[in-house]
């Protein structure tokens, strides 16, 4: 499977490492520090009302989900370069289908909103 | 960037601990590139848990939100807001070398395309503050 699959996996890996280079840091400054800690006060409906919005699901589907794909790509191979060769598919089949999981779980709860 | 390797049966893979990559501070830089994936995606995994918490009501949003303003979880952002802008600047880095920009038959330099990647990134995270900061 990791043969004929690798362009795909590479392309998602490539893509959700460009999302994740652009966006991820200030979502962290913003939904990790500045709204827990009060710095900038976002009321529960102002937050209901965006991620209830299509478009910043859409927004928030390619936030979340495309950088999985990163994570997977480069957490399979961290695996194996820290000597697991051995579990070569094993590793793919385990890494990239965690992050299938958390799309559907992204796309899950987007919907439920 | 990891390359995508053929599997090839057989293929001799040399015997090396576990530990190889403290040996060399371009291997340990490597490594913590690597690394970054993992703080990224934890962060979109407790991000996704937010947004459910905010569909779950406003005494589940507050009850998460005095949760994140805890020591720990404030570590924990701190130390993936780092690792996620280290992934940032080797990305773009990388990107005036992976990307050829090509006018005519002149090639654009690479510390010009990531500079413009670094532009770019800082106009989006404006952008995204303003948002937010807009109340």
């Amino acid at each position: 499977m990791a043969r004929t699959n690798e362009p795909l996996w590479w392309t998602l890996f490539s893509v959700g490492g460009v999302v994740a280079a652009f966006l991820v840091p200030v979502h962290i400054v913003i939904h990790g520090l500045a709204i827990p800690l009060g710095w900038i006060p976002v009321s529960h409906g102002r937050m209901l009302g965006l991620v209830a919005n299509p478009l910043i699901k859409l927004y928030l589907f390619v936030l979340i989900a495309l950088p999985l794909y990163h994570w997977a790509h480069r957490f399979r191979f961290i695996l194996e370069d820290l000597g697991l060769h051995g579990f070569r598919t094993l590793l793919a089949v385990l890494c990239y289908g965690a992050a299938i999981v958390g799309t559907v779980a992204t796309a899950v709860v987007l919907i439920g909103i | 960037m990891t390359t995508p390797r053929v599997e090839r049966p057989g293929l001799y893979y040399p015997k090396l601990p576990a530990t190889w990559w403290l040996r060399r501070p371009n291997y340990v830089r490597f490594m913590i590139r690597e690394v970054t994936s993992v703080f990224i995606a934890a962060f979109l995994v407790v991000l996704l848990c937010q947004i459910r918490q905010v569909g779950q009501g406003p005494e589940a949003y507050a009850a998460v939100m005095a949760r994140l303003a805890s020591p720990g979880w404030v570590l924990f952002h701190v130390v993936a807001l780092a690792f996620a802008i280290y992934h940032s600047i080797t990305w773009f880095n990388l990107t005036g070398v992976v990307q050829v920009v090509r006018i005519g038959d002149r090639q654009l330099p690479p510390a010009l395309i990531a500079g413009g990647a670094f532009a770019a990134w800082g106009v989006v995270s404006l952008v995204i503050l303003l948002f937010f900061l807009r109340g």
